[in-house]
């Protein structure tokens, strides 16, 4: 367990929580603000980077291909939003996951049907794609840091957002009591959208800059859209800030715990059997921390008030 | 002390669905079906049916849980795994009787279950909803991460379960007929427990929880058995799915599948038991047919989906009666 793998890792975890976050915000505030559950949330996360690989092959430029496909993730969303979702607000929360869960099926097939099934990739932008020396003898890919960088100025963004405007009061006076609001001669309908077409867009922009990293694929979106609602769970649903806490210490847990649990459970276990329930562990460590939470505040880290 | 529970009253529906009808119906379609598969590709219709068939066991015990105590699960499918992989794990220690793995399949979703339960039942709506799904999938990782058996791959069950030491379940055929003896017990189960003191409290507790709790009755001990034997019943599923498929693998116990169930239950219509029924054979069906259509089916399925959570409140039963009720004026 040495110190520049311990660095190495909880910048990566660091990654993952900011990468979460940027998914969790537009999910928690749907779901806090409209009361939605938005199983599809997952896979306009991988729609932003099918996109962002479209875009790159039309132009060659990766801040054109960021644009073009953030414009059309948000796009998208706000289709989605009026074609489906709003037919479904004042819904049952079975109906919204069925009809979510049939947007997933569709669009995992859609893309498939589009783009082949084999993973795509995208390059990096030239320049971003070096090391940098972090200390002696760390190398960290500086495209991590352009990542992390990224999503903590989308957090500072969204925090001034919420809490410093009038669009971000009525989002806020929704998450906590959304009929109210109504009632005092706001356009919920229009706050929704605005907040849905929001939401989607973070998350494509979130697929948008994990793409180079990753391989972009079909279902891509289904395991990052479960730890996404583990985030907002933890955090309490509707509110940014507990998201916010919660992607962060779900992503360093999360790595951490795949990095080091073997190494953990050796200090008190034979090496045969650490190797076994290490990885199991790790992979659990997650949920297992979602359900002490849970139990001991039912309602997540930062409950929004009124609920 | 009977009378404290009698006054809440089951919802009283008239004509078909208030009699015995439909489940008679439906009942005896499932015990004929292997009569007319006879005629042509015999062990496909069955094998399919089959699964329908128990799948429509897991459905029926998630129905328990949502239709009757609002209790949404999004984790059902983790009992299904546990059953299927009690059959795999005892079979490659060379145990095959259905009179230890049986009961093994049953204890340790019930087990599985209460120990969840216990902390589940603490969250109310969407909590509950997300800490099911959270306990499903560290389910679903223990599975993956059991290297003996399998792991991601899966584990292959070498020969079906014997009863006693006679392989009773060798034959597709007996398969069948003890898969729809199941399904008929664990729907007989169900719907006399609903009926039962149980399960007017279990269902008091859905329409006002702190109301059952005033007059006295401690909510949470009835909801907690009920999603035991509603774990059980899935335990039973997965026990049956594990003979039927001679295979478990961590994909049992997927979220997609938990939400494959929930869809089921809604798709027939919550709160029927006969609906869920009706759902997980209806969605099986419907799956089986698009995927001989095209390879593309999900594109056709999806919007299906979407259209039903639009447009069919209720579900099938819903719109059954709704178009009865047109017909009446």
């Amino acid at each position: 367990m040495s110190t520049t793998l311990l660095i190495v890792q909880t910048l990566n975890g660091l990654q993952l929580g900011v990468l979460l976050f940027l998914i969790a915000a537009g999910l928690t505030l749907v779901f806090g603000v409209m009361d939605f559950i938005n199983l599809a949330h997952g896979v306009q996360y991988m729609l932003g980077a099918y996109l962002a690989v479209m875009f790159y092959d039309l132009t060659g430029n990766f801040l054109f291909a960021l644009i073009l496909a953030l414009g059309a993730t948000l796009a998208f969303g706000l289709v989605l939003e009026f074609v489906v979702f709003r037919h479904l607000y004042d819904r049952d929360h079975l109906d919204q996951v069925i009809a979510t869960f049939g947007i997933i099926l569709f669009l995992n097939q859609g893309v498939k049907i589009l783009w082949g099934a084999s993973p795509l990739s995208l390059p990096m932008p030239e320049a971003l794609s070096g090391s940098v020396v972090l200390m002696p003898g760390i190398l960290y890919p500086v495209w991590r840091l352009v990542i992390i960088g990224s999503g903590l100025g989308v957090a500072l963004i969204l925090y001034l957002l919420v809490s410093h405007t009038r669009v971000g009061m009525l989002v806020r006076a929704g998450a906590s009591n959304a009929p109210m609001v109504s009632a005092l001669g706001v356009d919920i309908r229009r706050l929704f959208m605005i907040v849905f077409g929001f939401g989607t867009m973070l998350a494509g922009f979130a697929g948008i800059m994990i793409a180079p990293i990753l391989s972009v694929e079909p279902g891509m979106g289904d395991g990052i859209l479960i730890l996404a609602f583990v985030v907002i769970v933890i955090g309490g649903i509707g509110s940014i800030r507990g998201a916010f806490l919660a992607a962060l210490i779900i992503g360093l847990v999360d790595t951490l715990g795949r990095s080091f649990s073997v190494d953990v459970l050796r200090l008190f276990m034979a090496p045969s059997p650490a190797r076994t329930v290490g990885p199991a562990l790790a992979s659990m460590l997650i949920y297992l921390l979602m359900a002490v939470v849970l139990y001991v505040r039912p309602a997540g880290l930062f409950p929004a008030k009124g609920r | 002390m009977t009378d404290v529970a009698a006054p809440v009253t089951p919802p009283t529906r008239r004509g078909l669905f208030a009699g015995n009808a439909l489940p008679v119906v439906i009942f005896l379609i499932f015990a004929i079906a292997p009569l007319f598969a006879a005629f042509n590709a015999e062990a496909y219709v069955l094998g399919l049916v089959t699964r329908v068939m128990i799948f429509a066991i897991a459905a029926l015990a998630l129905d328990l849980l949502i239709g009757y105590g609002a209790l949404v699960s999004f984790g059902h499918a983790a009992f299904i795994g546990l059953g299927a992989y009690a059959v795999g794990i005892l079979g490659s220690h060379g145990i095959n009787d259905a009179l230890i793995s049986l009961p093994v399949a049953l204890g340790v979703s019930a087990m599985f279950a209460f120990v969840t339960g216990i902390v589940c039942l603490r969250t109310k709506g969407v909590y509950f909803i997300m800490i099911t799904l959270a306990f499903g999938q560290m389910a679903f990782f223990t599975a993956s991460s059991l290297a003996p058996y399998g792991g991601d791959d899966g584990l292959t069950i070498r020969m079906r379960s014997t009863f006693a030491g006679f392989p009773i379940l060798a034959n597709d055929r007996a398969l069948y007929y003890v898969t729809l003896a199941c399904l008929l017990g664990a729907y007989l189960l169900c719907r006399s427990l609903v009926a039962s003191r149980f399960g007017r409290v279990y269902r008091g507790a859905r329409e006002n929880a702190l109301r059952m709790g005033t007059i006295g009755f401690e909510v949470y001990r009835f909801q907690l058995v009920a999603y035991v034997i509603a774990g059980a019943l899935g335990g039973l599923s997965g026990f049956l799915l594990g003979n039927a498929t001679e295979f478990v693998s961590p994909a049992y116990m997927s979220w997609q599948r938990s939400g494959e169930l929930l869809i089921m239950v809604i798709f027939g219509g919550m709160g029927t038991l006969i609906g869920a029924i009706i759902g997980a054979a209806a969605f099986l069906l419907t799956e089986e047919w698009l995927a001989g259509v095209t390879e593309h089916w999900k594109v056709i399925f999806g919007p299906l989906l979407v259209l039903v959570a639009v447009f069919a409140r209720g579900g099938l039963i819903g719109v059954a009666q709704k178009l009865r009720g047109l017909f009446r004026g």
